[in-house]
């Protein structure tokens, strides 16, 4: 890592305003939906708990944001795999 | 800067991207066989298929100064159909002493399904037979991480693979620590949806130090970017990375890693 953490994020700022930006209108445009058609249900419900247990993941602190937001959406393993599909 | 993509698909791409791969450094490429976008109907699809791998691509990609190789198998998709993926697991020692075949891939899984496994684990008897080395593909999306670790767990449970020789791809954060500390090769996909931009692929190979580290474009026939590896040397310069590091990377590690094969015969440019 050859670069300072100031210069890193004034590069990035205009970058990441924008996706938040992007992130904000998509919820609002299923907001807008769900109060004229109806609130979300089933699996939909379920993604945007998802998409806001991933924004809690970005509000936390450590270098490993990236790491665990892969794994929010990540289906579970279990090492006894091979046992259960006796292969 | 010369450079070697590991792992696109030429069969998809037109030879106007060969002759832009060219002037943009690429000297070599490998191409695993990997599904069509349709199931092939039958063991004389992966026949032509092979041959389409073997002996078509080397030419068109000759044409502008790379060197094609490729690695063979029935792909994880495919896979599900077991009795098919048999006949052709069967029929792959008809090419496997082709001279740009360097191994068995990209074999792996998709949905890791009992079908799957099997085939994959069907494949690394073959592999293990013919003393070939091993490139894999790991699912997408939420599909990664179990998929991976139970490719791990099939490759680590058999004291015959040897993992210096095994290359896993289409590593992410999530992955790429385990597939490292286990001795694996890991390749990182920088691909425009499901995979991995140049920028997260950089703090990868910073975190990691970029041993045993590759980088490939996957160009194939969906949205897909051929030229995707300069991009990332592109992006490793812009961070002031330095060259010895970028090199590694994109052209020591892969002409390492494939050295091993014995069908890797690399003739550097004059
Ligand atoms: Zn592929």
């Amino acid at each position: 890592m050859n670069r300072t953490a100031n210069s890193i994020l004034d590069e990035k700022f205009l970058d990441v305003r924008a996706k938040l930006l992007e992130v904000a209108a998509d919820f609002d445009r299923i907001d807008r939906a769900a109060s004229d058609e109806g609130p979300l249900s089933g699996q939909s419900r379920d993604h945007r708990e998802r998409l806001g247990e991933a924004i809690n993941i970005l509000r936390s602190d450590g270098a490993d944001r990236a790491e665990r937001l892969q794994k929010l959406f990540s289906r579970d393993y279990e090492s006894s795999w091979r046992k259960e599909m006796q292969i | 800067m010369d450079y070697i993509d590991p792992h696109i698909h030429m069969v998809s791409r037109t030879t106007d991207d060969y002759a832009t791969l060219a002037r943009m450094g690429c000297v070599a490429m490998s191409e695993p066989a990997f599904w069509a976008g349709y199931d092939r109907g039958s063991v004389d699809g992966f026949r032509d298929y092979f041959h389409q791998l073997t002996d078509t691509e080397p030419k068109r990609a000759a044409q502008y100064g790379i060197q094609h190789f490729t690695w063979l198998c029935i792909n994880a998709k495919e896979a599900e159909n077991v009795s098919l993926s048999r006949d052709v697991i069967a029929m792959i020692p008809e090419f496997i002493d082709k001279p740009n075949v360097l191994g068995i891939g990209e074999i792996g899984l998709n949905k890791n399904t009992k079908n799957e496994a099997t085939v994959f684990l069907e494949h690394m008897e073959l592999a293990i037979k013919f003393q070939q080395q091993i490139l894999i593909h790991t699912p997408h999306l939420e599909d990664k991480y179990q998929g991976t670790r139970m490719i791990l767990d099939m490759l680590s449970d058999d004291s015959r693979i040897d993992r210096s020789r095994v290359l896993v791809d289409h590593v992410e954060e999530h992955t790429i620590t385990e597939v490292l500390d286990r001795g694996f090769w890991a390749g990182m996909t920088l691909y425009p949806i499901t995979k991995c931009t140049p920028e997260r692929a950089v703090d990868m190979i910073e975190k990691t130090g970029g041993e045993r580290l590759l980088a490939n474009s996957a160009g194939d026939w969906g949205p897909s970017k051929p030229t995707a590896v300069p991009d990332l040397i592109f992006e490793m310069r812009r961070r002031g990375l330095s060259e010895t590091l970028i090199r590694k990377v994109v052209y020591d590690n892969p002409m390492e890693f494939f050295s091993q094969s014995k069908n890797f015969t690399f003739t550097l440019r004059s």
